[in-house]
């Protein structure tokens, strides 16, 4: 239910008397429409996260690198604990 | 895929499994909140994977679960008596009712579709102006900006054959909910992703501080939910109980201000009941008065008795974390996905459908 996944805006298109923005969002390959209403900054080439046909958020490429960096510290901090230790 | 298969990488899977291995001193019992992240850590084998100490139990975060037995008795009348096109999502449509799911239903001639979005409805109404049609709006947080937002573009288009039949529940309140219980065990959460990406962080601080209990805020690939396991388990380990971001690539910590707008023109908040569980204060939305004519019940006046729960269904207990689906008597016998008795064995979140699934590996937990 609560499904939704990161597609690339392909393209945005106005319909409704120019009013409401929708965009074809890849998701791999498959490429399904999504309403912008909610996300009315998104551009071409953004990853935006869609759930039932409506843009949530746009995914933040610097925050979705820290979740590796994240591990990285982790690790170095790991190699440190032994001199930590004495 | 960009974004989702380096979540799914196995080296990182890897390595966060073993921070967890090396963090962990003492038992700890976490729950995940949401289906769908149950989904994800039976379904990628992660629970037989992590330390025998991190015991991860399964949440009330499933919107089809908690749907009232009554509402489906709603929607099959209205599909049955009303003449009435009845849209929803595709897990609902098996989700026994006190005498038929909408499928059997639908075998039986009513109009029933499946939509992947309400949007989808909207057009529906639009192009059989002489017939009623009902969305039947299930779900949190997460998708009642897309409800919401379905009556509006119908508002727009001046539609007077639309409407939505509304069961939207809130998570905070079920999280207090759990933590209330007499006979709760849980001493952390992993609060759900795709519900903090439209409310933001606001809602949780609050439940951290005053129960003082971690809740990490955590997406639903497995590196994701490895990454809020550890983040959660280190806190546990340091007596801590704060709120943190592991889902911050896509929870701003407003969420979505666009969003909640659309949430509130159309929803306010109101008691609600949850399957299983029983009414819980101020646990959802249902449609304003000044969008009544949007509002299936408002319209079509359904008065349905309510009927009794199956009597061995334990999924109550069973979505407060209490029980563990394969201590039901029924589970995998009279219960299966083919013949669910209970909710949670139909929806693929359902804790019942994602063990009946991947029965291999939650054997093992
Ligand atoms: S296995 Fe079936 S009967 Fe048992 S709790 Fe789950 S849904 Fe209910």
């Amino acid at each position: 239910m609560c499904l939704a996944i990161p597609g690339k805006i392909k393209s945005i298109e106005l319909r409704y008397n120019n009013t409401v923005k929708i965009a074809k969002v890849s998701f791999g390959g498959i490429v399904k429409e999504a309403s912008l209403e909610m996300l009315p900054d998104a551009d071409v080439g953004d990853y935006v996260l869609v759930h039932v046909g409506v843009a949530l958020s746009k995914v933040d490429e610097a925050e979705a690198q820290k979740v590796f960096e994240y591990l990285r510290e982790a690790g170095e901090l790991d190699e440190l604990e032994p001199e930590k230790e004495v | 895929m960009k974004y989702l298969s380096e979540f799914r990488d196995p080296e990182a899977v890897e390595k966060y499994l073993n921070e967890i291995h090396k963090t962990v001193t003492q038992p700890w019992t976490i729950m995940e909140v949401c289906g769908g992240q149950t989904h994800s850590l039976v379904k990628n084998g992660i629970l037989s994977l992590l330390p025998d100490k991190v015991r991860m139990v399964h949440g009330p975060g499933c919107p089809v679960c908690v749907t009232p037995l009554n509402l489906i008795d709603k929607a099959v009348f209205l599909a049955e008596e009303k003449d009435v096109i009845v849209c929803t999502f595709g897990d609902m449509i098996r989700v026994p009712g006190s005498k038929k799911s909408l499928l059997q239903a639908k075998a039986e001639g009513a109009d029933i579709r499946i939509l992947y979005s309400p949007l989808e409805a909207v057009k529906i109404a639009k192009e059989n102006p002489d017939r009623q049609v009902v969305f039947f709006a299930v779900g949190f947080e997460t998708t009642a900006p897309a409800n919401a937002l379905s009556v509006i573009h119908a508002f727009r288009e001046k539609l007077d054959n639309y409407s939505i039949l509304a069961s939207h529940v809130l998570v905070p309140p079920a999280m207090e909910a759990v933590i209330n219980d007499e006979e709760n065990i849980i001493q952390a959460f992993l609060a759900a992703g795709h519900v903090c990406t439209i409310m933001g962080l606001d809602e949780y601080y609050p439940i951290a501080e005053q129960y003082e209990i971690p809740v990490v805020v955590t997406g639903f690939e497995p590196v994701d939910l490895l990454q809020g396991i550890l983040m959660t388990v280190k806190q546990l380990e340091a007596g801590e109980a704060k709120l943190e971001n592991q889902y911050a690539r896509v929870v701003k910590p407003k969420g979505n201000p666009a969003a909640q707008n659309m949430i509130q023109q159309v929803f306010e908040i109101a008691d609600r009941e949850w399957r299983g569980i029983g009414t819980i204060p101020i646990s959802g939305y249902q449609v304003k008065e000044a969008f009544a004519e949007y509002d299936a019940t408002r319209k079509f006046s359904v008065n349905i008795k309510k009927a009794p729960e199956c009597a061995d269904c334990i999924a109550g207990q069973v979505l407060k974390g209490l029980k563990k689906p394969f201590e039901c008597s029924q589970f995998g016998k009279a219960c299966t996905p083919q013949n669910p008795l209970g909710a949670p064995m139909v929806s693929s979140e359902g804790a019942c459908a994602a063990y009946y699934h991947y029965a291999g590996v939650a054997d093992a937990t």
